[in-house]
């Protein structure tokens, strides 16, 4: 079956990354097209004229935007290694997180990032705490998704990479071994 | 289906709260309506929602679900009765989910900010944004609903409850502002949409009477003015 998946992406997006590993999961095979944010192109504005953001999944010329719109998007499309729980419930839970994930905690981790003095201690207590949310989360799992990566690994998967990164920048510990043991595993 | 427990902790005002509630009564699910005190917070609203502390919470037996998008789409998966809230193809699924982000990330925001426009120019410049944020919207009506009255086409979907909770908290900021945000001249589907939508069986016990809203508004807009 001849059919037409490419995504529009940058190489550093996590947002973009999310869609690239559940298409991995899923055993996809799709064409890639790099934007150049500062300059973008004209399919891309075409294909997203509301936000004009990577990530965009074009699947048979149809759009599909938003990451987490995408995530589920595949997920429904494709039934092999299922992302998301079946049951309601669990569903519900993870779309919960993801959101959290995307909303509170991103903030609070960028916020970390941008301030200094008090208000970094501030903002460092308040990114702790947010990821102790998480860790809990994971409960003694391997994974969020229970024994194989699901739905809410590849929407925290920004979390284990960029959190690294940024504590080298600012020399600092988040994700303390001590404090949130699960989660840095 | 057995009756379950099934409550829901909200406000009358509250948009969102609104569309969980569209949810069940297109479901026909009967539930406890557990109205919040304005200005404080139950033992049960912070036990049911710690991360946020905010309604709407759906609480089904002694499962709490937060986020009110979120609920709709749980409600939509858990009950079979009435009539399917979302669409079955992935792609509508999609581009409703799409929209419905849109609406709550970009849209509702700017609503907003109308009625904390300081002056004529900013409130002037906040109400085009809204009106441009319909004018997008229209075009998706167009396409989603395919020539049919609705969003979701025949009946009422997820994206119609997404969008329609907010027009009584609309036609407020239109009365108070003295402004026309839809219009009919603009968006004439949306126009006549949202009033199929306002008085869907579903929709007309929990869409709040705009007169008792722009009271609730203006004692709102009080209390802030005084803080």
């Amino acid at each position: 079956m001849a059919e037409e998946l490419k995504l529009f992406r940058t190489w550093s997006s996590p947002y973009s990354l999310r869609v690239v590993h559940a298409l991995k999961i899923k055993g996809l095979e799709y064409e890639t097209i790099f934007e150049d944010l500062s300059s973008k192109s004209a399919s891309l504005l075409q294909y997203n004229p509301v936000n004009k953001k990577v990530p965009v999944l074009v699947h048979n010329g149809k759009a599909i935007c938003e990451s987490l719109v995408i995530l589920e998007y595949i997920d429904e499309t494709w039934k092999q290694c299922p992302l998301l729980p079946r049951d309601p419930y669990e569903k519900a839970k993870a779309r919960f997180w993801a959101k959290f994930g995307d909303e509170k905690l991103s903030s609070s981790i960028w916020n970390v990032l941008i301030s200094q003095g008090k208000e970094q201690e501030e903002a460092i207590a308040a990114a702790v705490q947010n990821l102790k949310l998480i860790e809990e989360q994971l409960q003694e799992k391997k994974f969020f998704g229970g024994e194989k990566i699901g739905y809410l690994d590849i929407a925290f998967g920004w979390t284990a990479n960029l959190i690294s990164i940024l504590e080298e920048i600012i020399d600092l510990k988040l994700v303390d071994e001590e404090k949130l043991p699960l989660l840095s595993a | 289906m057995a009756s379950e427990d099934v409550k829901i902790l909200g406000a009358w005002p509250s948009p969102f709260v609104m569309r969980p509630r569209i949810a069940l009564n297109i479901k026909s699910v009967n539930y406890e309506f557990l109205q919040e005190q304005f200005g404080s917070k139950s033992d049960l609203l912070l036990k049911s929602n710690p991360v946020y502390k905010k309604i709407p919470v759906l609480i089904h037996g002694e499962k709490p679900i937060c986020e009110s998008l979120i609920i709709v789409q749980y409600i939509d998966e858990v009950w079979d009765s009435g009539h399917s809230i979302l669409p079955s193809d992935p792609y509508d699924r999609a581009v409703a989910k799409f929209w419905a982000t849109y609406i709550d990330d970009k849209w509702f925001p700017g609503l907003r900010t109308i009625s904390r426009a300081e002056g004529e120019e900013a409130k002037k410049a906040a109400a085009e944004e809204v009106t441009a944020g319909l004018v997008l919207l229209e075009d998706a009506f167009i396409k989603c609903s395919k020539g049919r009255s609705f969003f979701g086409g025949e009946k009422i979907g997820y994206l119609d409850i997404a969008l329609g909770c907010f027009l009584g908290w609309l036609r407020v900021t239109e009365k108070m502002g003295n402004l026309k945000l839809l219009d009919e001249n603009k968006t004439p589907n949306l126009f006549k949409w949202a009033e199929k939508f306002s008085s869907d069986a579903a929709v007309k016990e929990v869409m709040p009477e705009t007169g008792k809203l722009m009271d609730f508004a203006k004692v709102l807009l009080a209390k802030s003015k005084a803080s």
